[in-house]
């Protein structure tokens, strides 16, 4: 048995030791224990430094609020992360923990030094030097200010665990497992509502834990516990430990984060590491409790000096003593409890020394016949000791004047500033506070969401206030969802309220400037630094903690926000309310961003889409690329080609015979009904009335705005039903935007929507042999040029299968493009890649696509167009249909900037000295500018066209329609390119290949 | 996430099954020709951008896929109302009066 | 003013820190002034700097409903770069960015502008395209922006995955190596520090309840929780709130105000050098000089006035950064927040005349606000002062609207084909 563990006491298993290191030292704990109560149990307080003046620090607190003992945790390669709080870190087998901000060692850190220098350091020191000269920022400040800062070092290797996320509905979700939660689930479970109670210890109780002695309905508080946790169960609530409510989102959304396997010593495999809960509640019940303050006075942060409530703690449910000899400076009863229980486990309490002139007496009496010493009406003005507190010197504090000092010799000491409501999540619903003058505590106040909040949350203390009050807000929250049940009340004997007195710092007869009187600590943020800030004209609580950093440490103001607002409120001469409290952000506490992120990672990140053929084309040795959800076949590449290789075989391959392209990601929506002809009339820019069944259009879409927004072919398969294409990332908008119209601005047209994207798969064949090719397979079509000409559509059978065969081309060859039923797709590929053998057929990839188009001239929107491209500018006005009186975005053209001369329009591209040029490469008409130039466009798409011997490229440039055979440079960084602007149709111009 | 009341689907689900759609109650002019440049400008671009209730659109894209109209207040968040694409904008006061 | 430097520090800390005064007075309001700018966060606190220094008028108000510096100036990711495509942009934002280089010398204040550089990932072969695009009319712009393989990007920020395997692979990156970061509060803090000193009065918690107009259209000045404050010229710097104020006046805006959310991690040692956006994943990350990760995330998709925000989108971000950055899974979130950015049809920032004579408006910042805010403040001082454009702020009227001349940031990143 460890030296300060006591038998007999604390929730720990004596059976079970469990071994650990710290700092590469071996220890043994108990099951049960935290990392922090197990050190303890070993007399080790000394397990952090602070983030500033790197002075030694142990734990102040024995819960998430920790502020001060933050390590390191390991287990095994990817497995490490920084920050952990010791005190809410449950022992596992094996665990490694290490301290952190310190060089060369825990007990010897260099940093210190700053510690020696604290009177430079002072808040916002650095907005006010650093500044000369002007380069040293960065390269000298700057990296010396980063280096010093930070806490632990970040995780170096990829996190080998998993996350999980799941969805729960409730009707009740209570938040907070101590007295008061556990009284408001019972009462709303046995309405019959569906419950859920979450608590982000190991265990229900909360601070039932650490008061044994308390006795509830005729029991120990333990067996009372013990039997309520039972009911609960039995009444089907659903109880979840370590899960930590932290954010509370709009109308009851929780998120709840539950940690699985960090607390186990053989995690068990495929277990996610945590687990985020996206709880959606009828009602919401706040039982979270109140935190307890520290007071602010020179030296309160040594090792060994703690909450007097977190010592109780440390004994009660851990069986740890926190020393030998305990000293107690308070301004509030609950440490006197805490001093009492210390010494009837038989350690010493050797003063109580109290701000306050008047005791209750029964606390004074009791304290006394335990042999303490009572020192009321006394301040603390310092402690002693180096990394481990040795004495704190108390004076008498007479009609405000600071008596002499006198050292009490301690080895911890204990600190009470009284309590606070916990009001996190409440204000993250924006939740209105209220001032309590009596109490000077912040209540909540005005709801914004269904909630309920019970207990010390809302600043009841005791526990008979808060079972009954919990066992209230149970009631009123099914109340509130329409059902009954009964109220529950609870017999508490040994009950402990308290009251105490609200502090500013602590008086002191040292000089003001030199106390190192902490309020944050862990941003090592003084008492000092605070009234510097006002003094400095810091008003708003907002501005005070920017400047200072109170509140922004990982405790997220748990320990500091409301000694601060005191201390700030004090020196501005306010009442607190006046100025103000930070808002409290989620989470609640620090949160592993692989909780957030869950399943979304690596091949899960978001989905991926993938055609029915797609599996051929990894058979076949395709690169992909991503082309917004989808994957597409790049290009195919063939032995050792490189990219440029295998698209220039691709392209000769179709252009000299016949290629196929896998096209299924194409957007595709029928447009049916009476009324299809005009809705399409109205929403794309061409005329449609005249174009008979079974032909099809090249159709444009604006925006309302005038600019381009899509563009494909569509064909009409009978009077009241056009088959439309759109780009592939460009479906889901296009489909969105007809319906937005359809319903809301056209509803009197009789009109259906579709998407039908993935009910079709599309193969199209392009080339000279392409109806060579599938007119074997094609059954009930005569696709000869007279009965199925250019822009023809039609309904056949092609390879036996049910299709909707197109002659188009996006190639400028005779080009067929076959839709069949998605889960034909790949049987239709294979057929048409069997029948094209003869005919050397080349299966071939995006990039083939994109080179073909542009030696035709045939555009991409989104990369020819980039939304601000009018038809007119894309030299498309021969798509408009002029005499319509109204379409989607023709007003919009009439406007003066659209009209206006010297718009950039699109052109063709050719280099003189016949070099590529770089997409996006930018061009001027005066080559001998200074910088900045005046730019007249920029280059659009470029490849090398192996049709035409040569490169290509597209550009939009300013009046460029006016500008054909003109020459433009692009200056590049190692030399101006000259070039020719040409017609955007390279190749075949005539267009007699697609009549082929 | 937000609770949303679909008119059309009377169910109230999550936010993730619904699209925004902007402010409501904007109708596309008959004769946007007839307007002048400014006129069309206010169409195009012009919104209310309310700071508390705020009329405004919402399609329940992954459910049954209908745009409907809500009225929302923009500083809680809170929907006071949802309401059929067409139908009358119900009055704020006696919405806020109801709450 | 009391002058700042490492001389004064030391002097104060031997005399305990007693003697440093404040750094702005808190005014009341005076019954008239010159000029009334609405806003206190960075661009009207610098407006009124601007105004004072460099055309020599100081009977200049600031009001804000909150305290200076409260709102979009303090919750943003301070992520500071030019590379914009538009010449208009990278004129003013460039502008800004000369400006940021020597603004704690101009100040007196450090607000620790750091070029660490800002890296923006190519994830797929439109990335490319747009990014070679706004690096070849940077460079003609003479602003500075280069391409990196995926390799170099790698080496410039080692925690960078660039494995192909990623579901969203890198290919590349554009860096521009004079972009950074800076210190929020500080810029608020310097700006009114310094305005303060010229004579601008700030008076926080006075909330303008209108813009009043006389007979002739004009502006006459702005009723206030605290009285009406008689002014020939009111600037409206308010960001999310500026289609709420510019109402009172009449005038209607092309406006919608949306929440934006940023979050940031556990303070750590050094391990992020630089600024990372990834647009495809919809990724911004940096590392503070305190040691934290500050990611920004992108707009909810409802208009809203909450600075609140929902669960899913955070998460969505954090993803993402997991996705480029796997190191950072088992890294702890600190806290997120929320504000609210005013967006226009296209993404572009409007500054300057309005209809109204006497009534000059900035806003439409929407993500970006931060990083424009010298340049911004600085033109905008010039516009109200002389009543006419600055050549720098000239396209970024309300006018265009109305003719079309778009300057389309968001249309010009286009979208996947």
């Amino acid at each position: 048995m460890s030296r300060y563990r006591i038998p007999g006491m604390g929730r720990v298993d004596p059976a079970k030791p469990v071994s650990f290191t710290f700092d590469g030292k071996p220890y043994t704990g108990l099951r049960g224990d935290t990392v922090a109560s197990a050190l303890l149990s070993h007399g080790v307080h000394l397990m952090g430094r602070s983030f500033k003046y790197h002075r030694p620090r142990g734990p102040v607190t024995a819960g998430s609020e920790e502020p001060n003992a933050l390590i390191g945790t390991s287990r095994g390669p990817g497995r490490f992360e920084p920050n952990t709080r010791a005190t809410v870190q449950e022992l596992r087998e094996g665990l490694q923990a290490e301290s952190q901000n310190k060089f060369p060692s825990l007990k010897f850190d260099i940093g210190a030094v700053n510690d020696r220098a604290y009177m430079l350091f002072s808040a916002g020191f650095y907005y006010k030097t650093f500044m000369w000269p002007r380069s040293f920022w960065d390269k000298v400040y700057e990296p010396f200010i980063r280096a010093a800062a930070g806490l632990g070092k970040s995780p170096t290797e990829v996190d080998p665990d998993t996350y999980a996320h799941r969805n729960l509905h409730t009707d009740v979700l209570v938040v907070g497992g101590g007295a008061a939660g556990i009284q408001a689930a019972l009462v709303a479970a046995k309405s019959g509502a569906r419950v859920v109670l979450v608590d982000e210890n190991p265990e229900m109780g909360g601070s039932l834990l650490s008061d044994p002695a308390v006795r509830i309905d005729g029991r120990g508080s333990w067996a009372w516990l013990a039997e309520q946790l039972s009911q609960l169960r039995a009444a089907g609530v659903t109880l979840m430990t370590r899960t930590t409510a932290i954010g509370y989102y709009h109308q009851n959304f929780v998120g709840l984060v539950e940690r699985v396997t960090d607390h186990l010593d053989q995690p068990p495999s495929g277990a996610p590491r945590e687990r985020m809960w996206h709880v959606r509640a009828g009602q919401v019940i706040l039982a979270q409790g109140a935190l307890e303050k520290p007071l602010v006075f020179d030296g309160n942060d040594r090792p060994g000096v703690m909450l007097a409530g977190a010592a109780q703690t440390y004994l009660n449910r851990y069986g740890v003593k926190v020393g030998d000899n305990a000293a107690v400076v308070t301004s509030h009863d609950s440490a006197w409890y805490a001093a009492f229980d210390l010494v009837d486990a038989g350690a010493r309490v050797s003063a109580i020394a109290d701000t306050r002139d008047h005791v209750r007496t029964d606390l004074v009496d009791a304290a006394r016949k335990r042999g303490i010493e009572v020192l009321t009406s006394h301040t603390a003005t310092a402690t002693y000791g180096r990394l481990r507190v040795k004495a704190v010197r108390v004076n008498p504090v007479r009609h405000g004047q600071v008596g002499a000092g006198r050292k009490i010799a301690c080895d911890v000491l204990l600190i009470s500033g009284g309590w606070t409501p916990s009001l996190h999540l409440f204000s993250h619903t924006k939740g209105s506070l209220s001032w309590d003058a009596e109490s000077r505590t912040f209540l909540p106040n005005h709801k914004t969401e269904a909630c309920q909040i019970a207990g010390a949350g809302r600043g009841l203390w005791g526990y008979g206030p808060a079972l009954e009050d919990g066992a209230r807000a149970g009631l009123a929250a099914v109340e509130a969802l329409g059902r009954t049940s009964e109220p529950l009340a609870a017999r508490v004997e040994g009950d402990r309220p308290g009251t105490g007195a609200i502090q500013t710092e602590l008086p002191t007869d040292r000089s003001a400037g030199k106390a190192k009187a902490f309020v944050d600590y862990q941003n090592d943020v003084t008492a000092k630094d605070i009234r510097l800030a006002v003094r400095e004209g810091m008003r708003s609580i907002e501005h005070v903690k920017r400047y200072t950093t109170n509140g922004m440490a990982t405790d997220q103001g748990k320990m500091s926000n409301i000694n601060g607002l005191m201390i700030a409120a004090d020196a501005l001469g306010k009442e607190p309310p006046q100025v103000g409290l930070t808002t409290f952000r989620p989470p609640y506490t620090p949160t592993s961003f692989g909780a957030f992120a869950g399943y979304h990672k690596g091949a899960t990140f978001e989905l991926t889409r993938k055609t029915p053929i797609d599996p051929w084309a990894e058979a076949n040795g395709a690169v992909f690329e991503p082309v917004s959800l989808w994957r597409r076949a790049w290009y195919f590449p063939k032995g050792t080609e490189d990219m440029h290789a295998a698209v220039a075989r691709e392209c000769r391959a179709t252009r000299a015979s016949a290629g196929m392209f896998d096209a299924s990601t194409l957007g595709k929506i029928e447009v049916a009904g009476p009324d299809a002809t005009e809705f399409m009339n109205r929403m794309y820019t061409n005329p449609w009335t005249k174009l008979a069944p079974g032909r099809c259009r090249y159709g444009l879409l604006l925006g309302e705005d005038g600019f381009i927004r899509d563009d494909g072919v569509i064909g009409r398969l009978s009077q009241d039903l056009f088959h439309v294409t759109t780009t592939t990332g460009g479906a889901a908008r296009v489909l969105n935007m007809m319906e937005d119209y359809l319903q809301t601005e056209w509803p009197d047209l009789n009109v259906w929507l579709t998407s039908t994207t993935e009910q079709w798969a599309t193969v199209a064949v392009n080339g000279p042999n392409a109806r060579k090719v599938i007119a074997p397979l094609v059954e009930g079509l005569d696709l000869s040029d007279e009965t199925f000409p250019h822009m023809s559509v039609a309904e056949c059978t092609v390879a036996g299968l049910p299709a909707r065969l197109f002659r188009i081309s996006f190639t400028g060859e005779l080009g067929f493009e076959i839709n069949v039923p998605s889960r034909h797709g790949l049987a239709l590929w294979k057929a048409i890649h069997q029948a094209g053998q003869p005919y050397d057929i080349c299966p071939y990839g995006t990039e083939t696509m994109h080179v073909l188009r542009a030696e035709k001239g045939y555009i991409i929107v989104g990369q020819d167009t980039d939304g601000t491209v009018t038809p007119q500018d894309a030299g498309l006005d021969w798509a408009v249909g002029k005499a319509k009186k109204d379409f989607v975005g023709k007003r919009s053209l009439q406007r003066p900037d659209i009209v206006a001369p010297n718009r950039k329009q699109l052109v063709g591209l050719l280099t003189e000295d016949g070099t590529k040029l770089e997409e996006g490469a930018q061009i001027v008409l005066d080559p001998n500018q200074t910088l900045p130039m005046t730019m007249a466009g920029h280059v659009t798409s470029s490849y090398d066209s192996t049709a035409l011997g040569r490169p290509i490229a597209m550009a939009v440039i300013t009046g460029g329609h006016g500008r054909m055979g003109e020459t433009v440079h692009i200056p590049m960084p190692n030399g101006t390119v000259k070039a020719t602007i040409t017609s955007t149709n390279f190749y075949d111009p005539e267009g007699e290949r697609l009549k082929a | 996430m937000l609770l949303i009341h679909c008119p059309y689907c009377d169910e109230t689900l999550p936010e993730a099954e619904f699209a925004y759609a902007g402010e409501a109650h904007i109708s596309r002019p008959a004769d946007p020709m007839a307007l002048s440049d400014e006129e069309w400008r206010d169409f195009l671009f012009i919104r209310t951008n309310a700071r508390g209730p705020h009329y405004e659109r919402w399609r329940h894209i992954h459910g049954c896929g209908r745009f409907f109209n809500a009225l929302r207040d923009t500083v809680s968040d809170r929907f006071l109302t949802t309401y059929k694409a067409g139908e009358e904008r119900p009055a704020e006061a006696k919405l806020e009066a109801a709450e | 003013m009391q002058r700042f430097s490492a001389m004064s520090l030391l002097k104060n800390a031997l005399s305990g820190h007693k003697n440093w005064r404040e750094q702005w007075p808190d005014s009341q309001p005076k019954a008239e002034y010159d000029v009334v700018i609405v806003g206190a966060g960075g661009h009207g606190l610098g407006a009124a700097y601007y105004l004072a220094k460099e055309h020599g008028i100081t009977n200049v108000a600031v009001i804000d409903k909150g305290w200076l510096g409260g709102g979009n100036t303090g919750r943003n990711t301070t992520i500071i770069r030019s590379n914009y495509l538009y010449d208009e942009s990278a004129r003013l934002y460039d502008h800004a960015l000369d400006l940021w280089e020597n603004l704690s010398q101009e100040l007196n204040y450090n607000v620790m502008y750091s070029k660490r550089g800002v890296m923006m990932l190519a994830h797929n072969v439109h990335d490319v395209q747009s990014f070679q695009r706004h690096i070849h009319a940077n460079r003609l712009n003479g602003v500075d922006n280069r391409w990196l393989s995926k390799e170099e990007a790698k080496a410039f920020c080692p925690p960078l995955n660039i494995s192909p395997d990623a579901r969203y692979p890198v290919m590349g990156a554009a860096l521009q190596m004079r972009a950074g970061t800076a210190r929020h509060d500080a810029v608020a803090w310097g700006y009114a520090r310094a305005a303060a000193a010229r004579g601008v009065d700030i008076i926080q918690n006075c909330p303008v309840i209108a813009i009043r107009r006389g007979p002739d259209g004009a502006v006459q000045g702005v009723d206030t929780a605290k009285g009406f404050i008689k002014a020939k010229k009111v600037a409206v710097s308010a960001a999310g709130h500026t289609s709420v104020v510019m109402d009172s006046a009449g005038v209607r805006m092309p406006l919608e105000s949306f929440p934006l959310q940023a979050l940031v991690s556990e303070p750590v040692k050094p391990i992020f050098p630089c600024v990372v956006m990834s647009n495809t994943v919809h990724a911004y990350i940096s590392q503070s000089d305190k040691g934290e990760l500050v990611i920004g995330s992108g707009t909810d998709q409802y208009t809203s006035y909450s600075q609140r925000g929902g669960l899913p989108l955070i998460e969505h971000t954090v993803a993402a950064i997991c996705e480029v950055f796997p190191i950072f899974n088992r890294m702890r979130m600190l806290r997120k927040w929320g504000g609210i950015v005013d967006v226009t049809p296209d993404r572009s920032a409007i500054v300057g005349k309005t209809p109204v004579k006497g009534l000059y408006v900035n806003c439409g910042w929407g993500t970006g606000g931060f990083k424009a805010t010298p340049g911004a403040a600085h033109t905008l001082a010039w516009t109200v002062a002389k009543d006419e454009p600055h050549p720098i702020n000239a396209p970024f009227t309300l006018e265009r609207f109305t003719t079309g001349r778009l300057i389309d940031e968001a249309a010009a990143a286009a979208v996947a084909h």
